[in-house]
C-alpha cells in the first residue's frame, strides 16, 4: 500500500464469478506517467480487472485507487481521473458523433467542451465524421470515437482495453502515435492488448496475468533480457514432422518456420544432433534474440 | 441540477424525441381508436356518474392509461437497450450517482408520459368538451402518475436481461393493472367482489384522483387518492434507489 502518488494502486484484489475465481489477490501499482502493459490470454482476468477500476464492478475483497482515491469510497474523484476504452464496440445509435462526444463531456460536469472535443476528433481524424450518426460508422471509427470518449474529461489516468483488436493496419498505428503523444504529455496508459509486438513496442512495464494471478510483473526490457533461453528460428525441409520429444519447446511462426526455445548453447547443440538422428532435414537456421511473445509462452508455461 | 442530470436528462429527453414518431404519435393515434371504437358503441349504454358521458369519461382514463404506459415504456426499454447493446457503460463511468441516475431516467420518462397524455389530451378535444374543476388535481395525478409507472420501468429495465422479460413485466403487471383501474368504466358499476380488488390497485387511485380534476366527482376522495399515490411512488422510490446503490445486475 505504499506510494500514494501511484496513478493505480490495486492491493489484494479477488473477484469471483459464482465457482470462478476471475481475480486472486492481484496487487500492482502503476506510476504516474507510465506506459503499462496489461497482458495474458483470453480470460486471464484482464477485462475484469479493468471493470473494477473503473467502478463497473465491485471486488469481493482488496482495494483500488485511481490517483490517491478508493474507487468505491470515493468514486466520483477516482472516475474524474480515469478514462476508460472498453473492449467492446459499443455506441448510442441514436446520436451523432459531436453529439455523444458533448453528452460524454456533460455526464462529467464539463459544458462547452466543443474546443477540446474538436482537438480530439482531429487528433484521431474523425473531424470529417462529427456530424455523421453513429450507425453510419465504420467499427474502425466507432472504435476511435470510443477512444474519443474516454478522454472528453481530459483524464490523467488512460485505460484501454483491447483498442486495437480487429482494427486496420492504418488505425492501428496512428492510435497508437496518438497515445504516445498523450503519455508524452504525462497521461498514465495501461493498455491491454493480444499483439505482444505492440506492448513490446509501447510499454515501459508489463503485467502478465493468468487464471486471475499476476504471474510476471517488471519493465518490458527486463522482461526481455530473462537469461531463459536461446531461440533457435528453423525451416525444416520437405514436409517432415519434428521429433515428438521437441513439440514442448516449439511453435510455429506465421511464415511456416519453426522457433524452438532451447534453455542454453548446449541445447541447442543437443537438439540440432536431435534433429540430424531423426532425419529432419533443415533449410535454414538461425538464433534469435526472445521476442516478448516468447518470454510470455515461457512465462505461461512456468506458471502452469 | 448538477450538470450530469441535466446532461442525462437531456440525453434521455432526446433519445424519445428523435424517434417521436413511434414514441409520441403511435400513442396517440392508438388512444383515439380507443376512443372512436369505444364511445361510439358505449356511449348510449355505459351509466358513469351523473350528468358526465361516458366519451366525456373515458378520455380522462385514455390520456392517463397513454401517460403511464409510456412513462413506464419510456425509462425501462431505454435501460434495457443500454443495457443489451452494452452502451450503458457510457453513464456508468462517469461520476454520476445513483441518485442522479434515477432522477435525471424518472424525470425523463415523466416528460414523455406528459407530452403523450397531452397529445391524447389535444385531440380528443375534437370529440368532447371536458369540464375542468381542478386543474391543479390534474396536473398533480398526471406527474404523480408518470412518476410512479417511471420508477417501475426502471425497476423493471434493470431487472430485465432481454427484451422479452420486459415484455412479460409490460403484459403481466402493468397492463393488468392500467386495464383493472377503471379506465374504461366507474367501478361503481363493478360487481361488490371487483370492487373491493379495485381497491388494492393503486393505479385506479391515479386514475380516479386524475378523473376528479375533470368532473369534480370520483369514486373516492381525491385525498386519498393522493395519500395512496404518494406512498406508492415514495416506496417504489425507495426500493429502486436501493436497487440502485447496490449496483444490483448495473455494476456486478
Ligand atoms: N460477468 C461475468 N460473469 C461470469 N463470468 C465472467 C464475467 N465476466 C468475466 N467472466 C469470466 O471471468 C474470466 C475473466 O474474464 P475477462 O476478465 O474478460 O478476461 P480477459 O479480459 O483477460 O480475456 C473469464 O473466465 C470469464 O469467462
Ligand atoms: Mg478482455
Amino acid at each position: 500500500m505504499s506510494d500514494p502518488s501511484a496513478a493505480l494502486l490495486i492491493d489484494g484484489v479477488c473477484k469471483r464469478y459464482g465457482s470462478l475465481q476471475a481475480l486472486d489477490h492481484v496487487s500492482l501499482t502503476v506510476r504516474q506517467g507510465e506506459f503499462f502493459g496489461l497482458l495474458g490470454p483470453n480470460g486471464a482476468g484482464k477485462t475484469t480487472l479493468i471493470s473494477l477500476l473503473a467502478g463497473l464492478g465491485r471486488a469481493d475483497s482488496g482495494v483500488i485507487r485511481v490517483m490517491g482515491h478508493d474507487v468505491v469510497d470515493d468514486y466520483r474523484d477516482a472516475r474524474r481521473n480515469l478514462g476508460v476504452v472498453p473492449q467492446e464496440l459499443v455506441f448510442d445509435p441514436f446520436f451523432t458523433v459531436r453529439e455523444t462526444l458533448r453528452i460524454q463531456s456533460g455526464y462529467f460536469g464539463l459544458r462547452r467542451n466543443d474546443d477540446w472535443i474538436d482537438e480530439i476528433l482531429h487528433h484521431l481524424d474523425l473531424h470529417t465524421k462529427a456530424d455523421v450518426n453513429m450507425r453510419a460508422l465504420s467499427g474502425g471509427m466507432k472504435r476511435r470515437v470510443l477512444v474519443a470518449q474516454a478522454l472528453v474529461h481530459r483524464p490523467p489516468v488512460i485505460v484501454l482495453d483491447e483498442p486495437t483488436a480487429g482494427v486496420d493496419v492504418e488505425l492501428r498505428q496512428g492510435l497508437w502515435a496518438f497515445v504516445r503523444d498523450l503519455n508524452r504529455q504525462g497521461h498514465t496508459i495501461v493498455l491491454t492488448t493480444h499483439y505482444l509486438e505492440e506492448a513490446e513496442s509501447l510499454c515501459g512495464r508489463i503485467a502478465m496475468l493468468k487464471q486471475g494471478r499476476v504471474i510476471a510483473l517488471d519493465n518490458t526490457a527486463d522482461l526481455l533480457a530473462r537469461p531463459i533461453q536461446q531461440m533457435l528460428r528453423l525451416r525444416l525441409r520437405g514436409d517432415v514432422a519434428l521429433p515428438a520429444d521437441l513439440h514442448a519447446v516449439a511453435r510455429a511462426t506465421a511464415d511456416g518456420r519453426v522457433v524452438l526455445a532451447l534453455e542454453n548453447a548446449d541445447a541447442v547443440s543437443a537438439c540440432l544432433a536431435r534433429l540430424h538422428a531423426a532425419g529432419v532435414g533443415l533449410e535454414e537456421i538461425e538464433l534469435v534474440r526472445p521476442d516478448l511473445e516468447d518470454v510470455f509462452i515461457s512465462i505461461m508455461q512456468e506458471a502452469a | 441540477m448538477s450538470i450530469a442530470l441535466r446532461t442525462l436528462l437531456y440525453k434521455e429527453v432526446l433519445r424519445f424525441w428523435k424517434v417521436g414518431f413511434q414514441t409520441v404519435g403511435a400513442p396517440v393515434l392508438t388512444a383515439l381508436l380507443y376512443l372512436l371504437v369505444f364511445s361510439h358503441v358505449l356511449d348510449r349504454q355505459v351509466e358513469v356518474y351523473g350528468g358526465v358521458s361516458y366519451t366525456a369519461f373515458l378520455v380522462p382514463g385514455l390520456v392517463m392509461m397513454s401517460l403511464l404506459q409510456n412513462a413506464f415504456s419510456n425509462s425501462s426499454s431505454s435501460l434495457i437497450q443500454s443495457k443489451v447493446t452494452g452502451n450503458i457503460v457510457f453513464v456508468l463511468l462517469p461520476p454520476i450517482s445513483y441518485r442522479e441516475f434515477y432522477a435525471a431516467y424518472v424525470l425523463a420518462a415523466v416528460i414523455r408520459g406528459l407530452v403523450v397524455g397531452a397529445g391524447v389530451w389535444l385531440v380528443t378535444l375534437w370529440f368532447v368538451e371536458l369540464p375542468y374543476a381542478h386543474p391543479l388535481w390534474i396536473l398533480f395525478f398526471a406527474t404523480l402518475g408518470g412518476a410512479i409507472l417511471a420508477s417501475l420501468g426502471v425497476i423493471a429495465g434493470i431487472w430485465a436481461d432481454k427484451f422479452d422479460q420486459l415484455a412479460a413485466f409490460q403484459n403481466f403487471v402493468v397492463m393488468p393493472l392500467t386495464f383493472l383501474s377503471g379506465v374504461f368504466y366507474s367501478i361503481h358499476s363493478l360487481p361488490a367482489f371487483w370492487q373491493t380488488v379495485s381497491h388494492v390497485n393503486p393505479f385506479f387511485y391515479m386514475i380516479d384522483g386524475f378523473r376528479y380534476g375533470f368532473f369534480g366527482q370520483s369514486d373516492v376522495s381525491p385525498w386519498i387518492s393522493a395519500l395512496v399515490a404518494g406512498g406508492s411512488f415514495v416506496a417504489l422510490t425507495y426500493a429502486t434507489l436501493n436497487m440502485l446503490a447496490r449496483g444490483y445486475k448495473l455494476r456486478s
